[in-house]
């Protein structure tokens, strides 16, 4: 059963055509990449899916519902969270808070409650801590939780947004390209990650430049040239696909 | 109609000087993507330096009214040029790479620094501007008087804002401002002395602003220690109006909010002239945060 | 640690034995200070902890001021009872003119602030509606009656005014260390990453604004009843700026420097009072030294701090 699907989506800035009559679906629990060239449109369509964007025209359908034209944080709360390709941390606070940020939509306490603190207020704001926690030791960041998010070294600072992600508690998590900038030891302990979320029962669909880790953690993958798909398959049938080998012929992929 | 043309050219004059000023914060801006709060002063010192050295020495007695008031801009225009250069260096140039907020506060401290020293020296009253410089005289415009100054101040803004659009867009030091203004970083890394053009445009800017200093002295007679705050915030809404950061834009601004608020004046309300100003901002902003002649820029995610 | 409380329990000692030993004019001063300092700790919330550029709060002042100073004028409500609905106004007068333009980036924010300041001043001078009474303002308002005490004397304003501001910073630290606080911290250091976290952003914002204007609506009615006459003038822009810099001085989010900032910003020119016409001056030229010698205030917030005892970990933080 596909958990998200994007209807014909197509997106333009000015004229210039992003992101053209998309339409894929993700199954639910599965590890789905979306890969292509620079410059083809795979972070618009992340950004579209999140809200960030409005796309022109085309649906995106999660768990039956439309959610095109949502503002991001509803999107959120309905169970899509993200990381982001230029780490987006909230660079001065604490490692912990960052994780909180994510338990934000969870939570429920408003102004008067945070003022005059009732007991379930107080019983909430422990229960965010406790998700936050068990995010950070997930991920395997809770010996980092009064550090500034700033002070940690790039590849922890890509795991603490995934930590962030999750503990919004989504049932599908959109990472893009979460081994930037990691070394192999790091991308090997991520792709080990990205298992234990796939066996959480979280839906992960990713972009990746990386194509070996790519192959290695995807069960299916959607390839975008120019905004548009081109393929989408196994990863075997995508490797195999005559349109996906010219798509990346001559171009300099690291 | 009478009341029409009046009000009109009335606004197009006010609406050259706030050109002028406009001109330097929208410079300032598009350069360093800083509001300089202490222009207004800047331009208020202006009117004081005009009223010091028309008295003291005394020019248009002796090389006559036009020469000797040309003589007294381009002075005064050099002196606030260099107290701008100054303020960059002293004021800003040490939080170029600090958060936005760090410079504003700086320059609204620069700015109360700017007026409260004017009040030290010039005191906290009114100062007269000498009446009998100009001739009072009218010109005489489909059978309506229209009051030489106004068509003065007009033709001079717009010579000086000529001057500088030419200068812009015509010389290699504007081509470098322009530049910097788009991309600094790349802007160094193309050769262009990205210092150097920052102490440029914090000299033209308050020059301007100092010239329409001078103007608002002769036009209204008076001056006075506090009025750059509200010609300050005129300009940099007339800025707005614009689209900030755009040269042709703070011109159009200007002479858009020169207008409507003089006519505002006559038609709707004298009291809720100033108002008038902020409201046409407000509505601005709402419906075309980038003003008019701005370029809408999606932000990057 | 310990010896921080214990310098805050003499401070709070001395500050109330005050009137004991200082005279009447000493007294206001520090009525004034504690005025200033709760209006700033409202402003903390939109300025300092959110991170908008929100330089027009004495608008938000000059409606609370003004709705109790006519309903006490013109139909005698006790003060006292005026204070919420003060409260109350200023609140969804901050909504109002916050919603269409929460939008806007940083600085301009800004000019609207300030053009929503001074908006609101020239419709007092104007006499708007009749009942404002122009530039000349409104005079005869009452004192605050509290179970048959009138408070009139200084050193009353004085219990009165600290004591609000007391409880202000109590309910305040609540609020700061909370889910509440944490949001507006995250939107000000990246709003687009807490909108992705799942923090509404504008929401917040608008939270912020609306806090914010309801407590200056409050400052605004003590305000009042202290002078018993209220004029345009006393909410002008440059009270907004002053404000603006009491915290930005202080330390933004730091309610302590804030605290501290009222008493340098508004205290310490009474001490210098043979050098009033220079002592502008030195404050500006004080804020370009401080912008470029400590950004950041003269004391910073603390980190929040987190009790996972709970948690029965090792390495737990204190």
């Amino acid at each position: 059963m596909s958990l998200l699907e994007l209807r014909n989506l197509t997106k333009t800035f000015g004229g210039l055509m992003a992101v053209n009559e998309v339409s894929f679906s993700v199954d639910k629990g599965a590890v789905v990449g979306l890969i292509g060239p620079n410059g083809a449109g795979k972070t618009t369509v992340f950004n579209l899916i999140t809200g960030n964007y409005k796309p022109d025209s085309g649906e995106i359908i999660f768990e039956g519902e439309n959610i095109v034209g949502l503002p991001t944080h509803k999107i959120v709360n309905l169970g899509i969270a993200r990381t982001f390709q230029t780490i987006r941390l909230f660079q001065n606070l604490s490692v912990l808070e960052n994780v909180l940020a994510g338990c934000h939509c969870r939570m429920k306490a408003g102004m008067l409650a945070c003022m005059f603190r009732p007991k379930w207020q107080k019983e909430e704001e422990k229960e965010a801590l406790k998700k936050a926690w068990a995010e950070l030791e997930f991920v395997g960041l809770s010996k980092e939780l009064t550090n500034k998010a700033k002070n940690l070294s790039y590849g922890n600072q890509r795991l603490l947004e995934i930590a962030r992600a999750l503990a919004t508690s989504p049932k599908l998590i959109i990472l893009d390209e979460p081994a930037g900038g990691m070394n192999e030891q790091e991308t090997q302990e991520l792709v080990e990650l990205i298992g234990e979320i796939k066996k959480r029962g979280i839906t992960v669909l990713l972009i990746e430049h990386d194509m070996s880790l790519v192959m290695r953690i995807c069960e299916h993958i959607v390839v975008l040239e120019h905004g548009a798909k081109i393929a989408e398959g196994t990863p075997e049938e995508v490797k195999n696909n005559p349109l996906v080998i010219e798509a990346y012929l001559g171009v300099d992929e690291d | 109609m009478e009341l029409f043309i009046q009000q009109l050219t009335n606004g197009l004059a006010i609406g050259g000087i706030y050109a002028l000023i406009a001109l330097g914060y929208t410079m300032v801006y598009g350069v360093m993507k800083l509001i300089n709060f202490a222009h207004g002063d800047l331009f208020s010192i202006g009117a004081y330096l005009g009223l010091t050295l028309l008295l003291s020495l005394g020019l248009v007695d002796k090389i006559g009214v036009l020469g000797g008031i040309l003589l007294l801009m381009l002075m005064v225009m050099g002196l606030v040029g260099i107290i701008g250069i100054i303020l960059e260096r002293v004021a800003y140039r040490p939080l170029r790479k600090a958060d936005r907020l760090s410079a504003v506060v700086s320059a609204l401290g620069a700015s109360i620094f700017f007026a409260n020293s004017l009040m030290l020296i010039y005191g906290a009253k009114f100062r007269v501007y000498p009446h009998n410089i100009l001739p009072k005289m009218a010109v005489d415009i489909l059978g309506m008087k229209i009051p030489l100054i106004r068509i003065l101040l007009l033709l001079a803004s717009f010579i000086l804002m000529t001057a500088l659009y030419l200068f812009v867009q015509k010389t290699k030091t504007g081509t470098a401002i322009r530049a910097a203004a788009i991309d600094q970083g790349a802007a160094k890394l193309m050769g262009i002395n990205v210092n150097k053009i920052i102490s440029i445009v914090f000299f033209i800017g308050p020059a301007l602003g100092g010239a329409a200093g001078i103007m608002v002295g002769l036009y209204y007679g008076q001056i006075n220690f506090l009025m750059g705050w509200l010609y300050g915030l005129k300009a940099f809404i007339a800025a707005v109006i614009g689209g900030i950061g755009n040269i042709p834009g703070a011109m159009l601004g200007g002479i858009i909010l020169g207008v409507v608020e003089s006519l505002g004046a006559a038609y709707v309300s004298f009291a809720w002239k100033d108002a008038i100003a902020f409201l046409v901002l407000i509505i601005i902003l709402i419906v075309r945060p980038t003003g008019i002649l701005g370029e809408r820029v999606a932000e990057k995610v | 640690m310990n010896r921080k409380r214990i310098i805050d329990i003499i401070i709070i000692l001395v500050l109330a034995c005050a009137p004991l030993f200082l005279n009447t004019y000493w007294v206001d001063v520090l009525n004034n200070i504690g005025i200033y300092a709760i209006l700033a700790l409202s402003l903390n919330f939109i300025l300092g902890h959110t991170g908008l550029f929100h330089m027009g709060h004495a608008a938000f002042y000059a409606i609370g001021a003004y709705t109790t100073a006519i309903l006490n004028t013109m139909y005698h409500i006790p003060i006292i009872w005026l204070m919420p609905l003060s409260g109350v106004l200023a609140g969804i007068f901050g909504y109002l003119v916050a919603r269409p333009i929460i939008h806007l980036r940083g600085d301009y924010l800004l000019i609207v602030t300030i053009g929503i300041v001074e908006i609101v001043r020239i419709a007092l001078v104007n006499n708007i509606f009749g009942i404002t009474g122009g530039s000349n303002g409104i005079f005869g308002i009452s004192r605050p009656k509290l179970w048959g005490f009138v408070i009139r004397r200084p050193q009353d304003f004085f219990y009165y005014i600290w004591i609000f501001l007391g409880i202000s910073v109590y309910l305040f630290y609540r609020l700061e260390n909370s889910r509440f606080g944490r949001a507006l911290n995250y939107i000000k250091e990246d709003d687009l990453a807490a909108e992705g976290s799942g923090v509404d952003s504008s929401g917040y914002k608008l939270k912020a604004f609306i806090i914010g204007a309801i407590w200056a609506g409050f400052v605004g009615n003590i305000y009042a009843s202290k002078m018993t006459i209220i004029s345009p003038e006393s909410f002008s822009f440059w009270e907004s700026v002053i404000l603006f810099v009491i915290v930005i001085l202080g330390g933004s989010g730091s309610m302590r420097g804030i605290i501290l900032g009222s008493f340098l910003i508004i205290g310490l020119p009474e001490l210098f009072r043979q050098f009033a016409s220079a002592r502008m001056l030195i404050f500006g030229a004080a804020m370009v030294v401080m912008m470029i010698f400590r950004p950041q205030g003269i004391i910073p917030p603390k980190p929040r701090t987190y009790n996972l005892d709970f948690l029965k970990l090792g390495e737990a933080e204190k």
